[in-house]
């Protein structure tokens, strides 16, 4: 049996004297309930803004990329700076559910449902940007494996831009197949607690008439740790290519192998603070600071601390190696980053990537809520930083100091990234009124090892648990099921005089399954019979496998093609 | 044909263990046990056989490398060799580092899409089809274990009582 105990040293996960009944409850409130008057303020102004980036995407896509700030020096610059922001934000969600599933870490059962879905939600942003970017979005379906209408050219797998279309598109749809897989079990906790008719059948319907029956948990619980082996290298192969995009090319401050570890350790780095800004507010809102505890939010300070100094070291590397290799325009690019034009968005980089974190090494500050959240915001501001200072700063002054520039952004610039940044909450204050926001099925199966009521109990040296001999409660309940017709009882009977009753006081049964060409379902339906031993099938002859095929009705003939009897005899013998 | 099934309710999950191994221990066959939660040991106290569905992702996975492979070799090695920035195609070998990225994305793709759907279908999961836990608190707090009942109905209502069952019902249903 699986053993409840932890080393008392670990702190409770989920607090509060709280039993199985009081996790569905408190986390089927925020779906059950109504959504309060900030819940509204909020979305409208979510919404707001994300029609802002509609109209501005509109705009964009009828008059052209022209509406932007680009130009012919800078030819990328917020839109890729925004689709790596949101890609690299995407990458907690897997990062929490898998990696943190692998090494068996509890906390992450209060967490990994909603860091998962701001995952998908904010791969949906990136996704945005590269296709608005195609200019002719309705052709975006070319960058799919498929030959032109002139002739079989195909797509450049060589380009590390198609590696993004297949590493992104594999990402964002592996990611909701392990979401949704996760949220079966939950849905159908509030499919079987709805009680309006609408609600009951859309919670049926998302649920895929999730039952819960052992094998089910059984697969489940393999599918989701073979699902997290392979969303892992994935996670990490996402923001590889992603840095690939600018690494394989050969512009100064670009052309550098360090990019796939700086961009991934960025991608965590990006994606935890993200997970703490919205779990912040969702565990107030919610009413789930008994499940998302000061611990979890401390644990992910703790992670956003270390990736931050690997995105220092990172940095600091890259200076070095600028100036190591000897290479003036490598080593201008970057004392034009420190001290150029742009020397403010550096600077604001180095100050939220790299110093801002350094003050969760106190635990009075990493413990503190008002704190954590003003730190995982000023983070997320410096990630976007970072993506402006590589992409806009490597670019503005290039080769030829006659082309060098500046650029500035267009309110349609600005308006695409609100927009985005508005669609994202949308969803996510959609995803908070709808979803269950904690794996409530997870949450329970670590309730006696890590809930503070069992935690309690233990230390107490009390029994978790006590059978006690009920005198439960027997209700008969008939279904309507088809009363087997009398014609049918005659014939089982005259079956079982020849073959023998089964009596179970007396009698063992065997595994029927055994004989070669019984089946589970045969199996079952010769118990229905009343057939449970081999002695019973090795009496059988022509005339009861007869009267067994018209019982049954199924596979008539089969009995004797496989000589059932004489199976049964030699496997009675063996016993 | 219909058959008579005991359903015993139990509210916690050590309780459930013990009283799966005792039947099993008592040589009833256990039809089915509905949980809110995975119980961890359960699947083996009941002795169902171990899931062969990561298997079946390597399979897949295997697939997908396959499936890239030949997708790549076909489109820049076979049917439209181009010459890229200098570099033009060769051989698959020759070329392959280049193709890395994306035999890997596809693998992943394969092998976890099919595992997916593999499970779904193995498991009776789609939309529109209808839960069959026979009560709604196997979601909540409950476990229910499912013994066909053959004649030996009050030695089995009996030991199920010994077990703890908050409650037991037994009912009549068509068999599937």
């Amino acid at each position: 049996m699986a053993s409840h105990y932890e080393a008392p040293i670990r702190k409770p996960l989920v607090l509060g004297d709280k039993g199985y009944h009081d996790v569905t409850v408190d986390i089927a409130a925020p779906v059950e309930g109504r959504a309060n008057k900030q819940w509204w303020i909020v979305f409208t102004i979510a919404f707001v803004a994300f029609l802002w980036g509609v109209g501005c995407i509109i705009y964009t896509i009828s008059t052209g990329i022209g509406t932007w700030g680009l130009n012919k020096t800078v030819g990328w610059a917020w839109d890729i700076t925004n689709f790596v922001w949101w890609v690299g934000i995407g990458h907690a969600g897997t990062l929490i559910s898998a990696v943190l599933l692998l090494f068996r870490q509890k906390w992450r059962m209060a967490i990994n449902r909603s860091a998962e879905a701001m995952t998908i939600f904010s791969v949906i942003q990136a996704g945005l940007f590269p296709i608005i970017h195609m200019g002719r979005p309705w052709l975006g379906y070319w960058v799919l494996p498929i030959p032109n209408q002139f002739g079989s050219l195909w797509v450049n797998f060589n380009s590390p831009l198609l590696w993004d279309v297949f590493a992104i598109s594999t990402y964002l749809s592996v990611s909701l197949v392990f979401w949704w897989t996760g949220l079966l079990p939950d849905f159908a906790m509030i499919r079987d607690r709805a009680v309006k008719p609408f609600q009951k059948k859309i919670y049926s319907l998302v649920s895929f008439g999730w039952s819960g029956r052992a094998k089910d948990w059984q697969r489940f619980e393999e599918v989701s740790l073979v699902l997290a082996g392979l969303a892992t290298p994935l996670v990490l192969s996402v923001h590889t290519i992603v840095s690939f995009d600018f690494a394989t090319s050969v512009i100064p401050g670009w052309h550098t192998t360090i990019f796939p570890p700086y961009f991934v350790a960025g991608a965590i780095f990006s994606g935890f603070a993200m997970v703490n800004t919205l779990l912040i507010i969702a565990r107030k809102v919610c009413h789930l600071e008994a499940y998302i505890t000061v611990q979890h939010i401390e644990l992910m300070n703790i992670v956003i601390m270390i990736t931050g100094s690997i995105v220092g070291c990172a940095y600091i590397t890259e200076l070095f190696m600028a100036w190591y290799s000897g290479v003036e325009y490598e080593q201008y690019a970057f004392l034009n980053r420190a001290t150029g034009p742009y020397w403010w968005a550096y600077w604001a980089m180095m100050t939220c990537n790299v110093f801002s974190p350094q003050f969760m090494w106190f635990k009075k500050l990493r413990t503190s809520i008002v704190f954590s959240f003003l730190i995982s915001i000023v983070v997320n501001i410096g990630m976007w930083f970072e993506r402006f200072v590589i992409i806009v700063t490597s670019l503005h002054r290039d080769y030829l100091p006659s082309s060098w520039t500046m650029f500035s952004p267009t309110f349609v610039d600005i308006g695409i990234f609100i927009g985005t940044i508005g669609f994202f909450f949308t969803l996510f204050l959609l995803y908070a009124r709808t979803f269950p926001i904690i794996a409530q099925a997870e949450v329970k199966s670590i309730l006696k090892s890590s809930g503070e009521r069992y935690k309690k109990l233990r230390e107490a040296g009390k029994p978790l648990y006590q059978i006690n001999k009920t005198t439960a409660p027997v209700n008969t309940v008939v279904e309507d099921a088809p009363a087997p017709s009398a014609d049918t009882d005659a014939q089982v009977s005259t079956l079982l005089d020849t073959l023998g009753t089964f009596d179970p006081g007396t009698d063992t049964a065997d595994d029927l399954k055994r004989v070669k060409g019984i089946g589970p379902l045969m199996e079952k339906t010769l118990n229905g019979i009343g057939i449970f031993t081999f002695a019973q099938v090795g009496r059988m002859t022509a005339k009861e496998y007869d009267l067994l095929d018209s019982i049954t009705g199924s596979f008539p003939g089969r009995a004797q093609r496989d000589d059932w009897a004489g199976q049964a005899r030699t496997l009675n013998n063996n016993e | 044909m219909a058959s008579k099934v005991i359903q015993a309710f139990y509210n916690d999950d050590d309780v459930l263990m013990h009283a799966v191994k005792k039947v099993k221990a008592a040589k009833h066959h256990i039809e089915e046990v509905y949980c809110p939660f995975p119980v961890h040991g359960l699947d083996k106290a009941m002795g169902l056989a171990p899931t062969r569905i990561a298997i079946t992702s390597f399979m897949y996975g295997c697939l997908g490398l396959i499936v890239a492979i030949v997708m790549m070799n076909y489109i820049m090695i076979s049917d439209w060799p181009q010459d890229i920035g200098g570099k033009p195609s060769f051989t698959y070998l020759q070329n392959m580092p280049a193709f890395v990225p994306i035999m890997f994305e596809l693998t992943v793709f394969f092998a976890a899409h099919l595992m997916v759907i593999t499970f779904y279908l193995r498991s009776k999961l789609w939309p529109f089809k209808k839960a069959e836990n026979p009560d709604v608190r196997t979601t909540d707090d409950h476990f229910i274990m499912e013994i066909e009942v053959h004649g030996n109905e009050a030695a089995l209502k009996e030991l199920l009582q010994d077990t703890g069952a908050v409650e037991i019902n037994i009912s009549e249903k068509s068999s599937h």
